[in-house]
């Protein structure tokens, strides 16, 4: 019996504690995993940063499969966490249904737009990005061939390709651009193997800078282009330090400033649609001691001069969303 | 081997194998530092004494009946079928089709086109690596699991240039009519009164649905022609041959029926829960189904119980996974651990329980 009643009581203690935690803010990974040195990574970056400058703590779950996501917003608004930030598209449809039921929670959904007076958006010009870093590739490469290598062939990811196509063919109206996808499940997103097999494929028809947006597969990327002598650019964290010297620059998605940017915020923080472009540091291009040798005096000069077009709205680089078609590349 | 009652062959075995798979989880808890005790009520806190945490279980065990079925009847004719996973996506487009561009007027008939659908896609997409088997002799342990592979590459295809809804970054087609939408518990109860029940859940009225699919199955397998005539060829394909049985014949049916059940899995998750078709709405549970039915006997009854031990061991892990710091890989390797008790270790265990039967004077 005294067995019974402390187990009885266990189980009610943890039921008890798992709701005492208020309003510390959460953030729910997407079924990449968080150890993705890619896009999850930066998510917890982020979330890591606010927690080693204010002290504070957080709570954070990895999820197992696609039920979980409403379940995970609805465990952790219950348990009051505030605000509760989601790293990826695919939570959209979950936070719509559950954003009204907790008009007292702020949310933060990165990568699409959810329309509710507790929900900021924040979104991303990655095609802008990628747009320069295209450009530079067109620059390094001496073939004339350059490289796209995705995860899966989503619009996220065509939204990458097009914007890297669009700047390789305006530095290089000549250059090539050979682009493929990991996968069709989403394994390809953490799928190093198979990215190592695209890119000796890509070397094999003429490519020498390959762009990686696929995830923790892009490590497979940079580790063979890098084996074989030729260039290689990252994607969402700067990831020139994987292999110094042979990583042209990473184009850089601040999913971590996005997320350090809800929790400083905390509850209440201000809803709407929140773009993070290249006017205000939300993509870029990473230059740093590890690539300072391969971005030449002219690369810098051209790409920050279209830099400075497309935030003046002078030069539009095409967004593959806007009417689902790309004018540089055929998928 | 020692003979042992039929009560400990059908309930000690699993449970003793259940055990020992929960001993093995405890110490790797321990050597991670976290308190097993602790964990193992967090699972049952969060799964059984919560109406959600029900409904999250039933959800997942719905799948895992469809799918152990599946694998159960494929069994039942030696077939070896790992295709569930691209049999239950092909099921998902049959029921986003029926549901998207049938204007259906309830329910209740919107359940039993995008059941037909279902059950037709999976079981057009089993028939193909059936028919390899049947008449080419291609083996189906690697036709089927290529299979899921082309059954990937096409759904996603089809989601990202023609069923996606326009203009939306989300690989999906658009929500399904709400006329289609399938009651969940939560609906249910609250036509009882009890407005507060499984709150959130996504458990719904297939459920029901899959406990029909296990007594016709049961019915199917032993109380048919049809059942003895997929059982004969299981035991011995020549001796069935023999008796006038045709294998092209069972091989097709056997693997039809195996097909259309894997697809009636997409009325859960992707009618049910969904309301819309995703991209890996399946998530592993084809794979899954095979767990379920080596560990359920090939029987329905067992396949239900299977079903239900690993819903309460995915709504569990998703516990552990909120409430603790205990990393999913380390969840998917309790999970494994069970797996590996009762379905690879079960000689072991059947010896050891028939020794202690023997001493204890056991004649059989």
């Amino acid at each position: 019996m005294s067995f019974m009643k402390s187990i009885l009581g266990s189980a009610a203690a943890l039921a008890l504690s798992a709701g005492a935690a208020l309003a510390d803010p959460a953030i729910i990974f997407d079924l990449g995993g968080k150890f993705d040195k890619s896009f999850n990574e930066a998510a917890f970056n982020g979330a890591k940063k606010w927690a080693d400058e204010t002290g504070g703590s957080f709570r954070e779950i990895e999820l197992q499969n696609e039920a979980q996501r409403e379940q995970a917003l609805r465990r952790f608004a219950e348990a009051g966490s505030n605000p509760i930030v989601m790293a990826g598209f695919a939570f959209a449809s979950a936070l719509g249904e559950v954003a009204k039921d907790y008009p007292d929670t702020s949310f933060v959904i990165i990568d699409m737009v959810v329309d509710s007076p507790n929900v900021r958006s924040v979104v991303f010009n990655e095609h802008e990005g990628s747009y320069l870093v295209g450009m530079m590739a067109a620059m390094a490469s001496k073939s004339n061939t350059v490289g796209f290598i995705g995860g899966m062939d989503i619009p996220l990811i065509r939204r990458f390709a097009c914007g890297y196509a669009q700047g390789v063919k305006a530095a290089n109206p000549d250059a090539t651009v050979v682009a493929n996808m990991t996968g069709t499940t989403p394994a390809a997103w953490n799928d190093p193997v198979k990215g190592s097999e695209l890119t000796k494929a890509q070397i094999s028809q003429g490519a020498d800078v390959v762009y990686a947006a696929a995830g923790g597969t892009g490590v497979g990327v940079l580790q063979t282009a890098a084996d074989e002598g030729i260039l290689s650019i990252g994607v969402d964290s700067n990831q020139n330090y994987l292999h110094s010297g042979k990583v042209l620059t990473s184009m850089m998605k601040r999913v971590d400033t996005a997320v350090f940017n809800a929790f400083s915020d905390g509850p209440g923080l201000e809803t709407g649609f929140n773009v993070m472009g290249l006017a205000n540091g939300g993509v870029g291009y990473a230059v740093d001691e590890h690539n300072a040798s391969l971005v030449s005096a002219e690369m810098t000069q051209k790409v920050e001069a279209a830099k400075v077009k497309i935030v003046s709205g002078e030069l539009a680089v095409h967004d593959y969303m806007s009417d689902e078609s790309c004018p540089a590349l055929d998928f | 081997m020692k003979p042992i009652p039929r009560w400990a062959d059908v309930a000690l075995i699993p449970l003793v194998s259940v055990a020992f798979a929960a001993i093995c989880a405890a110490l790797l808890l321990l050597a991670i530092n976290e308190k097993p005790i602790e964990a193992l009520m967090l699972m049952i806190d969060g799964t059984l004494f919560r109406s959600s945490g029900w409904g999250f279980m039933l959800y997942y065990t719905t799948n895992f009946i469809f799918t152990g079925l599946a694998v159960s009847v494929a069994f039942h004719a030696a077939l070896f079928n790992i295709g569930g996973e691209g049999q239950a996506m092909l099921g998902g487009l049959g029921v986003a089709l029926v549901c998207l561009f049938i204007p259906w007027p309830h329910w209740t008939l919107a359940i039993l086109g995008a059941t037909a659908g279902a059950m037709l896609f999976g079981a057009m997409w089993a028939a193909i690596p059936a028919y390899l088997q049947a008449k080419r002799g291609s083996h189906i342990v690697i036709t089927t699991i290529m299979f899921n592979f082309i059954a990937a590459a096409l759904l996603n295809y089809l989601l990202v240039n023609t069923l996606k809804k326009p203009g939306s970054m989300d690989p999906a087609t658009d929500s399904f009519p709400v006329a289609t939408h399938l009651p969940t518990f939560q609906d249910m109860s609250a036509l009882l009164g009890f407005e507060k029940m499984f709150r959130g859940s996504p458990a719904n009225v297939s459920f029901f649905l899959a406990l029909i699919a296990c007594v016709l199955v049961w019915f199917l397998i032993w109380r048919t022609r049809l059942g003895f005539q997929i059982r004969a060829f299981g035991k011995s394909p020549t001796a069935a041959n023999y008796a006038g049985i045709s294998p092209t014949w069972i091989i097709m049916i056997a693997m039809v029926i195996s097909g259309a059940l894997a697809g009636m899995m997409a009325v859960n998750t992707t009618q049910g829960e969904a309301e819309r078709l995703i991209l890996n709405f399946t998530e592993g549970a084809g794979f899954l189904g095979i767990a379920v039915a080596l560990m359920g006997r090939s029987h329905p009854f067992g396949v239900l119980v299977a079903a239900l031990l690993f819903g309460f061991l995915f709504q569990g892990g998703a516990e552990l996974g909120f409430w603790t710091s205990i990393p999913r890989e380390l969840i998917l390797v309790i999970q494994a651990l069970v797996i590996l008790f009762v379905g690879a270790l079960d000689n072991m265990v059947r010896m050891l329980v028939g020794q202690i039967f023997a001493s204890l004077g056991y004649k059989g």
